[in-house]
């Protein structure tokens, strides 16, 4: 018997130029870049000098303030360049692809005669436990502290998001193995959409399967655990996408490290868009190869457009990178007195536009603007209409800009991640920057706490 | 495309090191009331929903205007009325007196207001904030035709300072602008706020109406309960709007249109609004028992600035409770509240604005408490 939990709140927004589902496959770059940043919460250090040649598996970089947290090369070849920013903070370790890949082996195991603390030293080993993230902070975690749980979510239901069940085809034996190492360190939960069937993912052994009906949000783990399994100070709840379940299962099937994923090229400014076998690190460049419309005036977005971050042809796919979109910029866009006119291509939750009579079909086409200036909180119950979680929204968001951390436990920011207020800034008539405000509050909790 | 074309030429000076920098809020104002921002975002969600402040403030003076029109239709309809005229004059007559009655009035409410967040908007580096469109508006349609100009200039510059702007802007003060006008005149010049003597205009206007008699009164038939006197207006005519009383809160009609528009746009909240009547019939109902109010509960409804109040003034989403439960609280609190003032207060025949005064004043208590339940079982959660 799976569990279903309906979910009323939240907002799917109808995108124009979702991906079909067929596979193109790329072949494998010539340079890689394997990007720190794509791990919140991650302070690297490289453990390689350019020119240094390494397998896959091989650690590029591990965790300043872990290092037994190691991040594995995708592809084997030479170290070419540490490409480094403002005060040396690492950027990006390119390694140059070797024409024959060598694997750094790790030997098949038997998962049955596996403990938790086995499975955990071997993602160590691999360079894989960094990709498992955390509430609180939704941060990528640390092997000291022992999980509550673990929470994987295999429904992306943002806009343009790649569907997994695509990337679940001829996947679905690691994806249980993955399944199956997690559950012997934690209680492993999978959430999934009403409309996901494939059998890997409504059988899954192993786990408690739960199906979260409701529109988007309901996809982000956050609101998952806190309809499933409330967090409270204190604990650690892992939170593991789909993909990174894949390459664990891989770990533990071949005894080697294989970060090839299926990453959808999606949006308005797409020629075809469409998902692509490809792998961690490969550059935009090959992923969006004559794929887009026009150069000037379109925004390239790492991840999809609620939460993915501004980006650009010379980037890498990231660790979490699951769809690459491409909007209009909309800087060259001027929309006469906004303030009346009707504005029918524009998309809005409010009835002061007429988004409600052109029906649930018909798909916009939005570009980058932020079509406002920003403004102190006005409206109230804004916030609430779309966030399907216990939390008063607009209490723990002036919390957090006030500074006051005794407020914020209370109202529950250990429950949240920015990911989960990103249809509350999208939908925020006074245009505040919510995502990046929760993400400066974590990070200052977890300094003070620390 | 020339104007934006020229906007884009004359944007250099305005900016910092320009020579008109004194007046980039202004600029910024002006072109943003123009042009939609074209800025893209830089960190967060890419796509943004096309609802912002401006919108809401447009559709809520919008909701506003029937009032407002009818408002001055029945300025000049007391006019002629008490003069006798009425036979004799056409509609369009009775509207223009009306209209040039009321006028000046929003004018000098926008002037002042405007003039005033424009400067502290300068002198703070922000963009201007959209509240006082709302604010500007609602002003003159809460007080007496015959409120001098000065007074409301005053009222005004009074209530954006001190209501508004020490609080630092609209979204963070805790009482709402036109009730802290209306409170100013109301304490400072009781004379010219209550009594007979104020409610219709008494002079003509560049030929139109009619110069009414010295000491001409016309109680509103509010104070003519408080008096003790029952009044002889007829419901049509409370519902229709056509009884003295201040400029834009007489007529149910036009404020029912208005509060249509407010519901629809999502921009009001159903919950307060609502309550607030609810309250309102539950106390009037209280009182009719006791037999200490001499009319019917409908009619404490439609009377006075009931209707006006509940529909504008006490949903505004800044000074009114933020939560959805606090919603019910607070509304039915004002309802209660103004139809108290208005039977047990004998110095007072009008309770709507402190009761929203008060409202205001307990919307941040009403939602601690229920934001509190929240925090309880999260603290509760960790005990167990």
């Amino acid at each position: 018997m799976v569990n279903v939990v309906k979910l009323r709140k939240g907002l799917n927004i109808n995108l124009k130029g979702k991906a079909i589902q067929k596979k193109v496959t790329i072949e494998l770059p010539s340079e890689i870049g394997l990007v720190p940043a794509a791990f919140e919460g991650v302070v690297p250090k490289v453990v390689v000098n350019e020119g240094d040649s390494v397998k896959v598996g091989d650690a590029l970089f591990v965790n300043k303030a872990f290092p037994e947290i190691k991040f594995a090369s995708p592809v084997s070849g030479k170290v070419t360049k540490v490409v480094r920013g403002d005060r040396r903070k690492v950027l990006c370790v390119k390694v140059q692809v070797a024409n024959e890949q060598q694997y750094v082996d790790f030997g098949i195991k038997d998962l049955s005669k596996l403990n938790g603390e086995d499975v955990k030293r071997d993602l160590l080993d691999a360079g894989l436990f960094g990709y498992i993230n955390q509430l609180p902070y939704a941060i990528s975690t640390n092997p000291k502290v022992h999980p509550e749980a673990i929470f994987v979510s295999a429904l992306r239901d943002m806009p343009l998001a790649s569907d997994f069940e695509v990337e679940l085809e001829g996947n679905e034996e690691a994806f249980q193995v993955g399944l199956s190492a997690l559950s012997k360190i934690a209680k492993v939960h999978l959430g999934i959409g009403p409309n996901q069937s494939n059998r890997s993912l409504t059988e899954a052994a192993d786990v408690e399967v739960t199906i979260y009906d409701g529109p988007c949000p309901a996809g982000n783990v956050g609101v998952q655990i806190n309809h499933t399994r409330p967090i409270t100070k204190g604990e650690v709840i892992w939170t593991i996408d789909p993909t990174t379940v894949i390459f664990i299962g891989r770990l533990f099937l071949t005894g080697k490290v294989d970060l090839r994923k299926v990453v959808a090229v999606a949006g308005s400014e797409v020629n075809n868009p469409c998902y692509v076998n490809t792998i961690v690190g490969a550059p935009f460049s090959a992923l969006l190869k004559g794929q887009i419309k026009e150069t000037a005036h379109v925004r390239i977005i790492n991840g999809n457009p609620l939460v993915g971050h501004k980006s650009c042809m010379t980037d890498y796919i990231g660790g979490h990178t699951s769809e690459v979109t491409v909007i209009p910029e909309g800087d060259d866009v001027n929309e006469m007195l906004g303030w009346i006119s009707p504005r029918l291509s524009n998309f809005s939750v409010s009835h002061s536009y007429f988004t409600w009579l052109l029906g649930k079909k018909k798909e916009y086409c939005l570009d980058a603007r932020i079509k406002g200036g920003e403004r102190h909180m006005i409206m109230s119950g804004e916030y609430d209409k779309v966030l399907p979680m216990d939390i008063y929204a607009e209490y723990l968001i002036k919390a957090i800009i006030a500074g006051n951390i005794d407020r914020q436990e209370q109202l529950g920011i250990y429950e949240v991640s920015p990911e989960d207020f990103a249809l509350a800034e999208f939908v925020d008539s006074s245009k505040m920057p919510l995502q990046k405000i929760v993400r400066d509050g974590l990070n200052t909790l977890r300094k003070e706490n620390a | 495309m020339n104007l934006r074309n020229y906007l884009n030429k004359i944007k250099p000076n305005f900016q910092e090191g320009g020579k008109l920098h004194a007046f980039e809020s202004i600029f910024d104002g002006f072109e943003t009331f123009l042009y939609v921002p074209n800025r893209t975002s830089t960190s967060g969600v890419n796509i943004h929903d096309a609802i912002d402040s401006k919108r809401i403030m447009s559709m809520v003076v919008i909701a506003l205007l029937p009032a407002m029109l009818f408002g001055m239709y029945n300025v000049g309809y007391q006019n002629y009325l008490a003069a006798g005229t009425l036979a004799t004059a056409s509609l369009f007559e009775v509207f223009l007196f009306g209209f040039l009655a009321v006028l000046p009035k929003i004018l000098v409410s926008y002037i002042v207001g405007l003039g005033i967040e424009f400067a502290w908007a300068q002198w703070k580096h922000e963009e201007i904030q959209e509240g006082y469109l709302v604010s500007g508006i609602i002003i003159p349609l809460i007080i007496p035709v015959t409120t001098p100009l000065w007074m409301l200039a005053l009222a005004c510059a009074f209530a954006v300072i001190f209501c508004k702007e020490i609080f630092g802007g609209t979204g963070m003060n805790i009482f709402n602008v036109a009730v802290g006008a209306r409170m100013f005149l109301f304490f400072s010049y009781s004379s010219k706020m209550t009594g007979d003597a104020v409610w219709v205009a008494q002079e003509s206007i560049l030929g139109l109406g009619n110069n009414l008699p010295d000491g001409f009164t016309m109680a509103t038939p509010l104070s003519q309960i408080g008096q003790g006197i029952l009044p002889n207006t007829s419901i049509y005519n409370m519902v229709t709007g056509l009884i003295p009383g201040s400029i834009g809160e007489t007529s149910v009609i036009a404020i029912g249109i208005g509060a249509f528009i407010l519901l629809w746009t999502g921009i009001a909240s159903w919950k307060t609004m609502s309550s607030v009547f609810f309250g309102g019939v539950v106390m009037a109902l209280i009182f009719k028992t006791l037999g200490m109010t001499p009319i019917a509960w409908y009619e404490h409804l439609i009377l006075g600035g009931f209707c006006f109040g509940a529909v504008f003034m006490a949903t505004d989403p800044v000074t009114s409770a933020r939560t959805e439960t606090g919603k019910y609280i607070y509304g039915f609190m004002i309802g209660a509240m103004a139809i108290i003032v208005r039977v047990m207060n004998p110095g007072y025949p009008e309770g709507m604005m402190l009761a929203i005064f008060f409202g205001n004043m307990f919307a941040p208590l009403i939602d601690y408490c229920v934001v509190n339940q929240n925090v309880s079982r999260r603290v509760n959660r960790l005990k167990k």
